[in-house]
């Protein structure tokens, strides 16, 4: 590990839950990062990058389910077990987020 | 003669671009043969369709056919339709734009185009030329008539309009000569024979196959095709044609002379270089390619047979595939750094009645190769391996091939090889029979072609495959020469254990739901599923969403329910959840309503005053007759569309758009009827309607057709005496087609409940996103005719009432979520922070 590598994050909470209608995706900018928060329609938080990797669109205004992420520019879809592309993209980078007291708590 | 094969139906093929700008970069391929065709196959596997706006010439008109299995074609044991692999829909569905018909002459490298013979360029931004190679027809006396073309009677044998040629004249000739000794000429002589030909084969090497046999097991393949009846003439030229206006005899340089009225020249092909030589590029015996099947140019590459890598110019399909998936990879940056390094070939020759296999070399090349070989002359049996570094490098087994499946696994493999060597050609225990099936190990290749071993087979059978043909799609495996077929079949059938159906997925409406859109609906109406996560819940497997199926149930709920369906906005696609039309950077654009593209100064005045309170970056008049603001933030949009004061005019949708009209007998001095109110009333009436895919109207005064209206999905032309024609199923996208001609009706009240039942009938039987010029083709113009006009399924009443229904459903969106969201953050920005490319201004 070189100490590029290292990376501090730190917990943000972004607002109410609420604010994320179930099944959409909505934009965050903390720590520096724009994050893109979904809670899926069983209820469930994830987050990542905000742009995809693909060519930058915004994943926010995507379509999801439990299992992918689709971006609505080229229709590239990503895996919400790991990130990882169905479609020959590069990953996206995911990031831990939790609910807390009816908020959006993520880690970045 | 001239049927296209894998063509289609209505016309001309290719994709149709939906309304985002392009943002892919150009992929051209240049050759439409079994490197070309795949190669944008494994592109497209790879994502690439996304990645790139896919355009392949092809100078033959056909789709991509499998050239190998020309001499089944020829030997009349396959029918030509069975050889197509990917038919021009298959281009047009994968949104990859063929130009078949189309030759390119010449590249200009430095401004990256493409010249085509019929005078147009085509851009680039990476070049494959995929141009395989033609039949070489050495010079000889009298081939060529004066005009330079082959004299009738004589034919190459590479492509599919020249075996037509020659099934067709198997009907009238009786003596054929086939020169060449090779692979090719054997199958034609074989093939001619089938027919009833007398056949006699000239070959100017000493012995037959020269190039892949040594000269025993040449002595030995001359035997058994004499035994077949067909004459073989040995280390001798043919060097005359004789006949003068057609074939009647072919001269050999001893001075025979051999009585024909057709002759095929299999004499050996060569590769399609003078486009690279015209070009600039690097040529040598094929056009010069590095590992990376770069030429010297960077962005240009080859593939196939016209390519030339490390010294090699390869005349099997095997390399060509290699070369194709090598490619791919780099392109799609799949994996940008895979390399090519040559093929080991393997052969086998498709000669009913002559078992002929053959890889890597034949003889001993160093002082401690080993040689092994078993002679049965009087058998026609000859087999032999060479083993270097108790590894196969080479083997020929002729008149017996039951060891070719082993032999093969061992030479591509490199698999150890038995201590006593015998058992590699024999089988000891004379226990001749084959390898079942399960005892086969899950590595041994079942495909040659393609490279699928019976554990990839297996492993698609335990991934999902429920038949045979879902899992030759998925590996592949069976799709080259086809020799493997029956094995994959009872691999497939072994591994499934007697669980084998038909592919069912491919009848769905969605894929996330397993039922065809009539049951679907049906299901919907019963169970009163209003959402689509009520849908998912109730008909999903596992009641598991779906993210890809949600915008087609959407739409379906729309038509099914109307204003009684429960919006999710979730299951709307971008453009529908803010009701524009979403860019390449995330902007969106916003095309307020123009009924029949008449506006006033009013309206004018306010579109310019709200494009420059909100520094809208571009403001441009669409193909739809409308003005387009290019360029707006997702959070200016509700403020805008307030501004403006103007419906929303669908111009992101999967629905109805907009109705072009020309200017008709109000102003226009041919003008028969009133185009423009017409095309107004039709919009008004249909404005906002969901439909499986966008819908275009146009509605013209005269034959003229100054709106086009004959390649609308419905087009209206006035034909005088205040009658109308409908036309249906037209497009003008990338993809051309004119629209059938439905009815001619005589007001234009007719006109617009026509158009209302058709639309009706569309949006109830279409497949999601399947176009009008699609469906019309599919369910076939008498069909249809039938249905809407002497309601033959007694269904009309329905499709009025049904259409009615969301007419009167419709609400301007704009004026809905533009007051207040329909959801927290509707209209928030999602646009990443990085700098993106802005939508150009001019
Ligand atoms: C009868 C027959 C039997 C065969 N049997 C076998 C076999 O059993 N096993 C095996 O491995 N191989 C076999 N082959 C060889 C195999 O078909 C070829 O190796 C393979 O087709 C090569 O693929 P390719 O794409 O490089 O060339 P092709 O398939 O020939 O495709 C090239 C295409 O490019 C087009 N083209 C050329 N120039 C231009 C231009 N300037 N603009 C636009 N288009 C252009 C050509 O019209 C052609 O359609 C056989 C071939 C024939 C003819
Ligand atoms: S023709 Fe239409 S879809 Fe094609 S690039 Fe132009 S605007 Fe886009
Ligand atoms: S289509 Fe006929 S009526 Fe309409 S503008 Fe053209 S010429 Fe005039
Ligand atoms: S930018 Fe996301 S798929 Fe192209």
């Amino acid at each position: 590990m070189s100490l590029t590598d290292i990376r501090i994050t730190a917990e943000h909470a972004l607002g109410r839950v609420e604010e994320i209608p179930p099944g959409e995706g909505r934009t965050f900018v903390v720590g520096g990062e724009q994050v893109a928060v979904f809670r899926l329609r069983d209820g469930s938080l994830h987050a990542t990058q905000a742009a995809c990797p693909h060519a930058g669109g915004p994943l926010a205004d995507g379509q999801t389910d439990v299992d992918v992420l689709v971006c609505p520019l080229h229709l590239y879809a990503y895996r919400w077990s790991d990130g990882s592309s169905t479609s020959g993209a590069a990953p996206i980078r995911l990031f831990p987020v939790r609910e807390v007291d009816g908020e959006v708590v993520v880690e970045v | 003669m001239t049927a296209i094969l894998g063509g289609r139906p209505g016309g001309v093929t290719s994709l149709q671009v939906d309304d985002e700008l392009e943002t892919r970069s150009r992929l051209v391929v240049v050759g439409n043969g079994m490197a070309g065709a795949r190669f944008v196959e494994e592109v497209l596997e790879r994502g690439g369709g996304e990645q790139f706006r896919i355009t392949v010439f092809g100078d033959e008109p056909h789709g991509n056919y499998n050239r190998i299995m020309l001499s089944p074609v020829l030997a009349g044991e396959e029918h030509e339709d069975d050889i197509v692999l990917n038919s021009h829909d298959w281009y047009a569905d994968n949104g990859v734009v063929l130009r078949a018909g189309t030759r390119i002459e010449r590249i200009d490298t430095a401004a990256k185009l493409v010249h085509a013979d019929d005078g147009t360029t085509t851009p680039y931004d990476h070049l494959v030329l995929a141009t395989g190679s033609y039949s070489f027809i050495p010079p000889m006396t009298g081939v060529r008539a004066d005009d330079g073309e082959l004299l009738p009677g004589v034919h190459g044998f590479r492509t599919i309009d020249e075996t037509r040629a020659m099934l067709a004249a198997t009907g009238s000739c009786t003596r054929a000569v086939v020169m060449g000794g090779g692979l090719l000429g054997l199958e034609a002589a074989r093939a001619l024979q089938s027919h009833g030909l007398h056949v006699e084969l000239v070959h100017a090497a000493p012995y037959l196959m020269n190039m892949q046999l040594d000269a025993e097991a040449g002595a030995i393949l001359e035997r058994s095709v004499e035994a077949l009846g067909i004459a073989v003439h040995l280390d001798v030229f043919a060097t005359e044609v004789i006949g003068g206006d057609r074939v009647r005899a072919v001269g050999l340089a001893d001075g025979r002379q051999i009585e024909a009225d057709l002759l095929v020249v299999a004499a050996g092909v060569r590769p399609n270089t003078d486009i690279g030589v015209r070009s600039g590029l690097e040529v040598e015996r094929g056009i010069v390619v590095d590992d990376q099947l770069r030429t010297d140019d960077p962005d240009v590459y080859a593939i196939g047979e016209c390519a030339q890598h490390r010294g090699e110019v390869y005349g099997l399909v095997a390399p060509a595939w290699e070369h194709a998936k090598v490619l791919a990879d780099v392109l799609t940056g799949t994996d940008p750094d895979a390399e090519y390094h040559g093929s080991r070939t393997a052969t086998k020759l498709k000669v009913a009645g002559v078992d002929v296999a053959v890889m890597g070399i034949n003889t001993p090349e160093r002082d401690e190769d080993e040689l092994l070989v078993i002679s049965e002359p009087k058998r026609g049996v000859h087999l032999s391996v060479v083993i270097r570094d108790d590894k196969l490098v080479g083997a020929t087994l002729l008149g017996d091939t039951r060891k070719v499946a082993f032999l093969t696994q061992a030479f591509d493999r490199g698999t150890p090889l038995p201590e006593e060597r015998i058992t590699l050609l024999v089988h000891l225990s004379d226990g001749a029979e084959e390898v079942g099936v399960a005892d086969m190990p899950a590595d041994s290749q079942v495909c040659n072609c393609n490279g699928v071993s019976k554990g990839d087979i297996c492993g698609a059978v335990s991934g999902g495959c429920g038949s045979v043909g879902e899992v030759m799609e998925r590996t592949r495996a069976g799709k080259g020469c086809g020799s493997c077929t029956s094995l994959v079949k009872r691999i497939v059938e072994w591994a499934a254990d007697g669980d084998l159906a038909e592919d069912p997925a491919a009848s769905w409406y969605v894929p996330g739901i397993p039922m065809a859109k009539p049951a679907l609906m049906a299901a919907i109406r019963e169970r009163d599923l209003r959402s689509v996560s009520a849908v998912f819940a109730a008909l999903a497997p596992g009641g598991k969403d779906d993210a890809k199926s949600k915008m087609g149930l959407t739409s379906l709920l729309k038509m099914i329910w109307g204003t009684d369906h429960l919006p999710e906005k979730d299951g709307e696609f971008i453009n529908d959840r803010v009701h524009g039309n979403i860019q390449r950077d995330g902007t969106f654009s916003v095309v307020p309503q123009m009924k029949g593209g008449v506006t006033t100064p009013a309206q004018l005045r306010r579109i310019a005053d709200v494009a420059e309170k909100y520094e809208v970056p571009m403001v441009k008049v669409t193909g739809g007759q409308r003005i387009d603001l290019l360029g707006v933030r997702k959070e200016d949009l509700p403020a805008m569309w307030d501004d403006l004061g103007m419906p929303s005019g669908y111009a992101y949708g999967k629905s109805f758009r907009t109705v072009k009209t020309c200017v008709g007998s109000d102003f226009c001095r041919f003008g028969l009827d009133d185009s423009t109110q017409l095309g107004i009333d039709l919009e008004t009436r249909f404005q906002g309607i969901e439909s499986p895919a966008k819908i275009k109207m146009a509605v013209v005064g005269c034959p003229r057709n100054c709106a086009e209206a004959y390649v609308k999905d419905v087009g209206v032309v006035a034909v005088g005496s205040g009658r109308w024609e409908v036309y249906i199923g037209g497009a003008a996208g990338a993809s051309v087609r004119q629209g059938d001609l439905l009815a001619t009706v005589d007001s234009p009240q007719a006109v617009i409940t026509l158009a209302g039942r058709f639309l009706q009938y569309y949006r109830e039987n279409a497949n999601w996103l399947e176009r009008t010029y699609d469906f019309v083709p599919r369910i076939g113009l008498e069909k249809i005719k039938a249905v809407l006009l002497e309601d033959s399924e007694s269904i009309v009443a329905d499709l009025d009432a049904g259409i009615q229904r969301s007419i009167d459903a419709y609400v301007d969106p704009w004026g809905q979520d533009g007051r207040r969201p329909a959801t927290p953050g509707q209209f928030r920005p999602s646009l990443p922070l990085i700098p993106l490319p802005k939508v150009p201004v001019r």
